[in-house]
């Protein structure tokens, strides 16, 4: 007989505690470790993907941010293109705005110094001229001389007329004070007379005189009252040549610097 | 000459007995749970581990999906049976290369024994999976006419696994056994190695049919149950 039924019987009991040690120490932990594997890598994975969503998110924010940084560096940059273009041309015409006031000023300063320069010198040589004249004609003024000057004033006293004699005599009338005859030389007494009878004569009034020694009037006389004024002297003659070369002094340089002769463009 | 293990007996009382058949299954069980827990002791959850977890991890996650691919639904439910089925028989005919070593796979006895586990595991799956009625219809299809057919297939299939693992390993050791008289070197290695094979696909088959035949009770298969392999060809 080859089944023999005490060895089936403890194969059987053999085989079921077989199966319950298999349980305990190889299926259950090896299912267990397995599961816990599965378990770590599917965590793994779902934070991997998490993390991937996460820098997928970071990537699109950073992209996003580039682009607007991109952007916003392209606009700044030509904002600031334009402002330093803006600033340069402004910088342009102020410097040449100072260029060209610095320019006018110098100009201005060139011209006025000029202009102080020839008036300088046409004061100095019209001081110097009439100096001469004057230093001449007092060098050359005499007793006939001055006597030969108050007929001569005499003379054109007498010849006023209509309206300058009218506005004389009205003022020698209302004159509260002697009118006032200056001479370069003291007169003589009887040039004083005669000169006291014309001036009566001519204003048919009793005029007194008050004379008085100027020798700035260089040679000549000059009645003054009230406000008004006969006069004749070489000094007239020189004033009215001083205002005539003082006319002429700018044009007469002119000639000098430019072919065409223009008082502005003189002093530049 | 032995045709079993179980004609060797090193102690007797009465009916009780101690044959090679008990003490060698005796030793594959302590060889079996110790290396299980030896290696067990020490498992990694990390990616990090050693050879022999991942040797034991293939072991198991080979044997779940082999269940799978039967068709049953929740195959680590079945795991501790049909794996520890596996893992016995092919471990006993394994260990055949040992000098001196006697399979208790080739004692009609274990097999046997073996084979009323099936016998009672089919059954009792399928009952805890779909009750005793449910089970029980099984027998009445496709059709009532073959109630009588089913059950003649469930006492004739219990007793072909049994005779079918006994035959093979009994064979295969008698074999060499004789081929080591007439040509005593090449040929019985080279029989050994082929006996090795024959062990292993001997395992196989039967956790499969086992798990064909549970898958049958439970019918819940998804797939048309593979008609079950013929017992290996005799070498």
């Amino acid at each position: 007989m080859l089944i023999d039924w005490f060895t089936v019987g403890a194969q059987t009991l053999n085989f079921l505690l077989l199966v319950g040690l298999m349980k305990r120490f190889l299926y259950r932990p090896i299912l267990q470790a397995i599961d816990e594997r599965e378990k770590r890598i599917a965590a793994e994975l779902s934070a991997a993907a998490a993390k991937m969503a996460q820098a997928q998110q970071q990537y699109n924010e950073f992209q996003h941010n580039n682009q607007v940084f991109g952007q916003e560096r392209a606009q700044r940059l030509q904002q600031a293109v334009a402002d330093a273009e803006a600033e340069r041309q402004r910088l342009m015409t102020a410097a040449r705005q100072a260029a060209d006031t610095l320019s006018a000023q110098r100009l201005e300063s060139l011209r006025s110094e000029a202009q102080n320069l020839h008036q300088t010198i046409r004061q100095r040589t019209q001081q110097e001229v009439f100096a001469i004249a004057r230093k001449t004609l007092a060098d050359l003024a005499e007793t006939g001389l001055e006597e030969r000057l108050g007929e001569l004033f005499i003379r054109r006293l007498r010849a006023l007329e209509g309206q300058d004699k009218a506005v004389l005599a009205q003022a020698c009338q209302s004159a509260a004070e002697p009118a006032l005859l200056r001479s370069a030389v003291a007169l003589p007494e009887a040039q004083r007379v005669a000169l006291q009878q014309a001036v009566n004569e001519t204003f048919s009034a009793q005029v007194p005189l008050q004379f008085v020694t100027a020798p700035d009037l260089v040679s000549g006389l000059e009645l003054s009252v009230n406000g008004q004024k006969v006069a004749w002297s070489i000094d007239d003659y020189l004033t009215s040549l001083e205002q005539a070369v003082a006319a002429l002094l700018p044009n007469a340089d002119a000639p000098e610097t430019q072919p065409q002769p223009n008082a502005n463009e003189q002093g530049s | 000459m032995h045709l079993s293990p179980d004609e060797i007996i090193f102690w007797q009382y009465g009916f009780v007995k101690l044959n090679a058949t008990i003490v060698y299954t005796w030793g594959l069980l302590l060889v079996l749970t110790v290396g299980a827990k030896l290696i067990t002791c020490q498992l990694s959850t990390s990616l990090q581990r050693s050879r022999w977890q991942n040797f034991l991890e293939i072991i198991v996650t080979g044997i779940v999906q082999q269940i799978a691919e039967v068709g049953l639904r929740h195959p680590k439910n079945y795991l501790g049976f049909l794996g520890t089925l596996f893992l016995f028989i092919a471990a006993a005919n394994l260990c055949t290369v040992i000098p001196g070593y006697e399979p208790p796979t080739g004692s009609l006895s274990t097999t046997v024994a073996l084979a009323l586990c099936v016998f009672v595991a089919v059954p009792w799956f399928g009952i805890e999976n779909q009750g005793l009625r449910g089970y029980l219809k099984t027998f009445l299809e496709p059709t009532w006419i073959m109630l009588p057919f089913n059950i003649i297939s469930e006492l004739s299939r219990t007793l072909a696994l049994a005779v079918r693992l006994f035959g093979n390993m009994m064979s295969g050791a008698m074999i060499i056994a004789i081929l080591l008289t007439i040509t005593p070197f090449l040929f019985p290695i080279v029989m050994t190695l082929l006996g090795l094979l024959t062990g292993m696909v001997q395992a196989y088959i039967f956790s499969i049919l086992a798990a064909v035949y549970i898958a049958a009770a439970l019918g819940d298969r998804k797939r048309k149950t593979p008609s079950p392999p013929l017992p290996a060809a005799k070498t």
